[in-house]
């Protein structure tokens, strides 16, 4: 079984300062981190790896210094890491992004391909069921738990707003995973000594199977027209009332907010 | 590509188990001013199964036009069943916008058609306004954990795309009795590629 993992490295925007005045994110300082619902995706692909034999190929699209989380994932335990990175990728949106993917994937086996449900910087959840489009492959989303027959069967437990939808499946699939789902292992000691001997193959985009018009900016149908600080919210209103008429009044203001 | 092809506000009519979700009539209020702006129309796109006597509701809640779609196929949300008769009504209907609500069935659908359409798709807007200058959709959002907001076009594609947090978007009052068109639409379906199945929820 082959799988192959998406992960991307992103600041920790736990830590994200804004500039009052400027209204820019300042990202200086901040640390960079493996996003967590991919590293949920990672531990989900090592566990198949431990009791299946699977290889695991991670792979990334971003600057060169991404190089940093793709060691990670070899000292995780993955088998192969792929950087796609080339100034032709850059300013893509998630449409332009899933379409280098889509086009790396092209050049790779696969039976499995995971991606985290989302990223903590963009949020969109979008590149993976875009690239299963791409790619002509079926997606779960919002996947929590997985069990395989070790033959041609998934059982899929999806995340929904009610509780979980369970799916069975066949391969080639994508998946898109939780983080909640499957808490990462740490990095084996063995790992780490080994991760900055071991190769981390760099692709450009002569090396993947996508039309070149379909990457970066010029790929990338939306367009960031203007980013901005949020506003202050105005400062509260302080009433002093018997608790009789604050229920009265309470009850009013959430009507007026059309939340009762 | 011409943009004066694609016409009216599409909206996605959200139901589970046949009850359509507050979100689609959140999504229909915010349709209305925003096709107020374009002078365009409301159309609400209602799919599943045995849901037909729900497409009224939608006309009270602010749609022209409800096209329903109604086959066994589609009872419960599986995404390549719901992306093709989704591609297929906005294939023969051609709507300048089509809004989702940022549910876990919204988030899941628009990306497949968006891949599928070509087009651009902005996820959790939290405001939606017509650009007076060009008459683009801008669809406003927070990014980098809501540390920063960013407003977003799709200046040359269509249909503009976007999915909305639910509870952020104001549904009007209901108006009983209002008149619209309903219009039911036949999707094809070709579920070879698709080994996905339902086995329980």
């Amino acid at each position: 079984m082959n799988i192959v993992v998406c992960i991307k490295q992103v600041p920790d925007t736990t830590e994200i300062k804004i500039n009052p005045v400027t209204g820019t994110l300042i990202r200086d300082g901040v640390p960079s981190i493996m996003n967590p619902d991919d590293k949920g995706g990672l531990e989900l692909a090592l566990r198949l790896k431990d009791s299946f034999g699977a290889h695991v190929t991670v792979i990334t699209m971003g600057p060169p210094q991404a190089d940093d989380m793709l060691r990670e994932a070899l000292a995780m335990g993955a088998d192969r890491a792929i950087l796609l990175t080339d100034r032709r990728f850059a300013g893509a949106d998630t449409l332009a992004t899933s379409n280098a993917l889509a086009g790396a994937l092209r050049m790779l086996d696969y039976d499995i391909i995971i991606t985290g449900r989302q990223a903590i910087d963009g949020d969109t959840a979008q590149v993976g069921p875009e690239m299963s489009e791409h790619l002509g492959l079926p997606h779960i989303s919002y996947v929590a738990g997985l069990e395989y027959d070790g033959d041609k069967t998934l059982r899929v437990k999806k995340e929904t707003e009610e509780g979980y939808m369970l799916l069975e499946a066949g391969m080639p699939i994508l998946l898109t995973v939780l983080a909640s789902a499957y808490k990462p292992r740490y990095m084996s000691v063995h790992g780490i000594v080994e991760a900055y001997d071991r190769e981390v193959e760099i692709w450009t985009a002569d090396k993947i199977d996508v039309d070149e018009s379909k990457l970066g900016l010029k790929g990338s149908p939306t367009k960031v027209f203007k980013a901005f600080a949020k506003g202050l919210k105005q400062a509260g209103e302080v009433y002093e009332v018997t608790p009789e008429e604050a229920v009265d009044l309470i009850v009013s203001k959430l009507k007026e907010k059309y939340i009762l | 590509m011409d943009k004066t092809l694609y016409k009216d506000v599409y909206v996605f009519a959200e139901q589970r188990e046949g009850v359509i979700q507050p979100v689609a009539l959140e999504l229909l209020g915010k349709a209305q001013d925003l096709a107020s702006a374009l002078n365009e129309k409301v159309v609400a796109i209602l799919v599943g199964s045995g849901i037909e006597s729900k497409a009224q509701s939608l006309i009270e809640a602010g749609a022209d036009k409800v096209i329903v779609v109604d086959e066994p196929e589609l009872k419960e949300y599986l995404t390549e069943q719901y992306s093709q008769a989704l591609s297929q009504v906005i294939n023969a209907n051609n709507p300048n916008i089509v809004l989702f609500g940022a549910t876990t069935i919204g988030r899941d659908l628009a990306p497949k058609l968006a891949a599928r359409l070509c087009t651009g798709l902005t996820a959790d807007c939290t405001k939606l306004e017509i650009s007076e200058e060009t008459k683009d959709l801008m669809m406003t959002r927070p990014a980098f954990g809501g540390n920063l907001m960013a407003t977003i076009m799709s200046p040359e594609t269509r249909p503009q795309m976007s999915t909305v947090r639910p509870g952020v978007m104001q549904k009007t009052a209901s108006q009983p009795g209002r008149q619209g068109v309903v219009e039911r639409f036949r999707p094809v379906f070709d579920l070879q590629s698709s080994k996905c199945g339902c086995l329980r929820m």
